[in-house]
């Protein structure tokens, strides 16, 4: 029976079916529910890489409430940063080999070590995913990296990138108004939308129009602000310059157009008086005091947040329910973030029964994520070693279309803002073999590059099963743990015959299972290892594990 | 009973017109409909290629009105190419190419290369993924459409696509898109009707199991894309390889591989033609388009990121055009740049220039008419930051016109994938009506005036047009339609038509005059 047959049934049955799907009536109370396995790693999932077995299990203890308030605690401290990893491959002659490169004199930039410089933040970043606690921070700072897009290629200069990435992390659990002032006169962005190069003589409008267009008010249905208040904010936003020596910006008067700037209806007609000196840098406060008093701000970014974190499919029933009321929570938070968070995992709507398993995993979501299912083991010593495992990884997901630290253009990854396929795009011909083939890899000989290998090994999942004797218990928890929606019959006894090796009787796994927990050696560790890598293989490679 | 099947149906009654019985072949300009039926029945195997320029490609540096040079000088005058730099092209001395362009204006001496002069679409959009979507949906400035004009027209071909493909007939993906990724242009009303590939090597063999009913859910619906997905990668992945594998020589002409992006992917194209795969149309992309900064090099002009890359799509289109002769496909592949939008006449003080409204697009193949349609830009004597191109030709004239002269699409069928009707180009060759030339000859001999011009409160159109469609239109310097005068059929003769200055803004205006495929556009003033 085809998909389209499925629905005639139910609708015959008189289930009711609206565009494409049922429809979600739940809104923002509180959740009070199942809290299970899949509730659990809903949470972990949409929040983190991949739900870790043993992160599953301290949550299993806590309310959601508590869950979601340990999750939106994000560490005080920020992680040391990227390092000289590099130096066996081009001596450095500014930092040791081991210390970080951040701080580094950009008098002394050398164009091949900035490359390498580059290559390390990447393989740092990738690390951090990796290696992240139960909090949202990781998640939190990749949203950002796509709501304020930069592209490394453009930027250029690593200590750059890294001080852009390191103000959006500091900041992913701050104030949205803060976050979008410090962006706008941050050195990566002034040098991304030329902003530096914006003067009262030519206004240059690259950044005016995507503040508006993409970090703040956006294109909703009302957001009818006009082409004219894309020049006359670029007037505002002339004259911030970049100090090359501390990557800081500063403000150039003479640069600044200080003739008045008129704004539309859509502004409430709002006129921001042209100003002098050094109180030209005042405009730009006036200008973001008129776009957050806007309703639309709370709005786009609250669709935003929906369509990174629940589902791309806004329909007036979810605008009514979530991205309104929530928006409401935006505006009297004054745009604290933290409170918009809160409420959105802690609501019925985030963890409606018809809402589970609905995002295509990010190709980040799929490597990083299948590796802290598996929990492989990646050296922490060399230090070279280590940041080319992480590195490995970064490439990985940059095939499937993800390059951290370049998005493919100012508005993002296309899979949050292309309608209307959106999340679906992450999967097409090309991208679903490169996924396949990594799950392979890591499950045979493991994936290599760059002088790295990562191997998977399922048996320390499968140990902590009491039960894992019984195919049928095994396959389940497989499923229960690693899977986003339940797997029918079919695909259970699929998944099954890889233990059995093409025999029907349950027995064999059984014995061979019990077999090696008796007498663990090289020929019983074998027999079990092989079933499981083939099981666990064809368990990554079906459809239902790119859900999340 | 799909379309093509119907021509094939039909086609022999046209045997029965008398010039064919009297064994007259059908010859230009007989019975256009009666032509295109014919070649529809055996040019099932026609390609279209696009290139995506993304980013807004800045077409006054790229096609360059060199009667114009006074007002580019004004206008822009820090990333001007210098006049004796400019590239001239055989009959056309006052038009020519960047310096870059090479290998296109090779291609246009020898008519295998065609322009477009000033492409676009009433009330542009300045936004990059929004001017995008336009251009991929063909939707009009103010309507958003979940489909692309690619994806409906290969749904009007392939009804019902995906169930029931890859089948017998059909063993191939519909459409490739080769290193560029423009999902809304391959959207069907219903399925997304290509496949992207990085390269034919990537597939690997997977087993996937007998699927479970997806579940009415969300995640049901994003299960059996997956699994369609899935499913379809694994029957195309051998097309593919196969095909790939099947070519054993190409042109020598192409650069060395990982030097010219765009080539190298044009090379791969070519070979899975010739190799046998019958997908419809090829995708690919150029990126960096967005010259806001840096365009040229200081000083130098004709070098820097915007030299850069005419030159790879020069270089690219020419290397793969000479290998479709070499491989013996000319006849069957015809290609087609596009980009979101033009650039702003005047330039910014980063010597970049900030998004326009219309631009050049290319056509190139052995069956083109060539030449350049259209004329050159009018540019104002002081150009603002506000002044941007007329549209010269909707861009979906220009899609409506490649499908019913290159695909053989009935007028009918056209309307339903256009969504609208739009005006006749002639672009393919052999195809239908009139020469090229013809249409520019008729369109500069369009009278059309208004005076007094400059206009202060008030003044008149005057025009003479030719029996047919009719359409009088005005727009301010941003490119923006304000108002239409005309729209309909008229006799042949003189109209005159009274225009009121309501509260216009002072600045270069444009009225446009269409007459059935002609043209004419000419700056109207508005001064106070």
């Amino acid at each position: 029976m085809n998909r389209k047959d499925f629905f005639a049934v139910l609708a015959h049955k008189g289930i009711r079916r609206e565009e494409g799907s049922v429809k979600l009536l739940s809104g923002l109370d509180p959740y009070t529910g199942t809290w299970d396995t899949p509730q659990i790693a809903h949470l972990l999932r949409r929040t983190g890489f991949g739900a870790k077995k043993a992160d599953i299990e301290q949550l299993r203890s806590l309310t959601p409430a508590q869950a979601v308030n340990l999750i939106l605690t994000v560490p005080g401290s920020q992680p040391s940063p990227p390092v000289n990893n590099y130096n066996a491959t081009l001596n450095d002659p500014n930092v040791p080999a081991g210390q970080t490169w951040v701080n580094d004199s950009v008098t002394n930039f050398n164009p091949l070590i900035n490359n390498l410089r580059v290559d390390s933040f990447r393989s740092w970043w990738v690390g951090l995913m990796l290696n992240s606690g139960i909090n949202i921070r990781e998640k939190l700072t990749l949203f950002w990296h796509n709501h304020f897009a930069t592209e490394a290629n453009v930027v250029g200069l690593a200590q750059g990138i890294y001080k852009h990435h390191a103000m959006l992390r500091a900041n992913s659990m701050g104030n949205f108004k803060n976050l979008t002032k410090l962006v706008t006169v941050d050195a990566a962005m002034l040098r991304y939308l030329n902003g530096e190069l914006n003067s009262a003589l030519a206004p240059d409008e690259n950044y005016s129009r995507e503040l508006q267009e993409l970090f703040t008010v956006g294109k909703g249905p009302d957001a009818l602000w006009t082409e004219n208040d894309v020049k006359e904010a670029a007037k505002v936003l002339t004259g911030y310059r970049i100090n090359l020596l501390t990557l800081n910006y500063y403000f150039d008067a003479a640069q600044h157009h200080t003739g008045t700037k008129t704004f539309s209806a859509f502004y409430n007609n709002t006129v921001i008086p042209g100003q002098t000196g050094q109180n030209g840098q005042l405009e730009l406060d006036a200008l973001l005091n008129m776009i957050f008093d806007t309703d639309e701000v709370a709005k786009h970014l609250c669709r935003q947040l929906y369509r990174f974190f629940v589902y791309y499919k806004i329909d007036a029933t979810v605008e009514a329910n979530v991205i309104t009321p929530l928006a409401d929570v935006f505006r009297q938070a004054n745009y604290d973030i933290l409170p918009v968070l809160d409420k959105l995992f802690k609501s019925q709507h985030f963890y409606d029964t018809l809402q589970l398993g609905c995002v295509i995993k990010n190709p980040l979501d799929y490597v990083i994520g299948a590796c802290r299912e598996f929990d492989v083991s990646i050296p922490s010593a060399p230090l070279a070693s280590q940041y080319s495992h992480w590195n490995l990884l970064y490439s990985q997901a940059s095939f499937m279309n993800m390059n951290i630290g370049d998005p493919p253009v100012v508005s993002g990854w296309p899979a949050y803002y292309q309608q209307p396929m959106y999340h679906e795009i992450w999967i097409d011909s090309d991208t679903i073999s490169k996924r396949v083939g990594m799950a392979d890899a890591i499950l045979s000989n493991g994936l290599t590059g760059g002088g790295a290998t990562i191997l998977a090994d399922p048996l320390p999942f499968v140990s902590s099963f009491q039960d894992a004797a019984d195919p049928n218990a095994l396959v389940s928890h497989a499923i229960e743990y690693m899977y986003g929606i339940d797997a029918g019959p079919n695909t259970r006894a699929f998944l099954k015959s890889y233990l059995l090796s093409g025999q029907t009787d349950d027995i064999y796994w059984t014995d061979a299972w019990i077999d090696y927990v008796q007498n663990p050696n090289q020929t019983t560790l074998n027999i079990v290892q092989t079933r499981l890598k083939a099981m666990f293989k064809a368990l990554m490679q079906q459809p239902e594990y790119h859900l999340s | 009973m799909k379309r093509r099947d119907f021509i094939k149906t039909t086609a022999p009654a046209a045997v029965m017109v008398p010039s064919l019985v009297n064994g007259i072949s059908f010859a230009a300009g007989t019975n256009p409909w009666l032509e295109a039926l014919a070649q529809s029945a055996q040019d099932t195997d026609r390609v279209l290629v696009l290139i995506f320029l993304s980013g807004g490609n800045d077409g006054l540096n790229t096609v360059i009105p060199k009667d114009q040079y006074s007002q580019l000088a004004a206008a822009r005058s820090n990333v001007l190419i210098p006049e004796n730099q400019v590239l001239a092209l055989n009959g056309y001395p006052n038009t020519g190419f960047h310096p870059s362009m090479t290998g296109m204006r090779d291609l246009f001496n020898q008519g295998k290369l065609q322009v477009i002069q000033s492409v676009g679409y009433p009330q542009p959009n300045f936004s990059h993924f929004r001017s995008t979507d336009i251009y991929t949906s063909a939707s009009d400035s103010d309507q958003v459409l979940s489909s692309g004009w690619v994806g409906r027209y290969l749904e009007t071909e392939y009804p019902g696509f995906p169930t029931g493909y890859p089948n017998a007939n059909n063993p191939d993906p519909l459409a490739v898109q080769l290193g560029a990724n423009l999902p809304l242009l391959f959207q069907g009303p219903a399925a997304q009707m290509s496949m992207t590939v990085s390269s034919p090597a990537i597939f690997d063999q997977w087993v996937t199991g007998t699927p479970d009913p997806a579940p009415n859910t969300p995640a049901g619906d994003e299960l059996t894309y997956i699994r369609n997905i899935s499913a379809q990668t694994q029957q195309y992945a051998q097309r593919l390889i196969q095909a790939y594998l099947n070519v054993s020589s190409q042109s020598p002409g192409y650069p060395a591989a990982g030097t010219n992006y765009l080539a190298d992917v044009l090379k791969l194209i070519a070979r899975l033609i010739k190799g046998g795969l019958q997908s419809r149309i090829y995708l690919c992309g150029l990126y960096g388009f967005d010259t806001h900064a840096t365009q040229v090099v200081s000083g130098q002009t004709t070098t820097g990121v915007h030299a850069n890359l005419l030159q790879m799509l020069s270089q690219g289109m020419k290397a793969f055009q000479d290998d479709l002769q070499y491989l013996g496909i000319e006849d069957r592949v015809l290609g087609m740049t596009f980009s979101e939008f033009g650039r702003r006449v005047k330039s910014n003080a980063s010597t970049g220039t900030d998004h326009g409204a219309a631009g050049p697009m290319f056509v190139f193949g052995k069956k083109i008419h060539g030449g350049v349609l259209g004329t050159n830009p009018t540019l104002p004597a002081n150009a603002t930051d506000n002044d941007n191109l007329p549209m010269q030709y909707d861009f979906r004239s220009v899609y409506a016109s490649v499908l019913k002269d290159w695909f053989c699409v009935p007028e009918n069928v056209l309307q339903n994938i256009m969504l609208q009707n739009f005006q006749y180009l002639p672009i393919v060759n052999p195809a239908c009506i009139t020469s090229i030339q013809e249409v520019n000859t008729l369109s500069e001999a369009l009278i059309l005036k208004a005076y007094p011009n400059p206009m202060v409160a008030s003044c008149y159109a005057e025009y003479e047009v030719p029996a047919g469609h009719v359409r009088l239109d005005l727009y301010d310097p941003l490119g923006r339609l304000m108002k239409t005068f005309v729209n309909q059929y008229q006799q042949a003769g003189t109209y005159k038509v009274w225009i009121e200055n309501e509260n216009y803004p002072i600045g270069n205006y444009h009225l446009r005059l269409q007459s059935g495929p002609l043209q004419k556009t000419t700056i109207l003033v508005v001064a106070r």
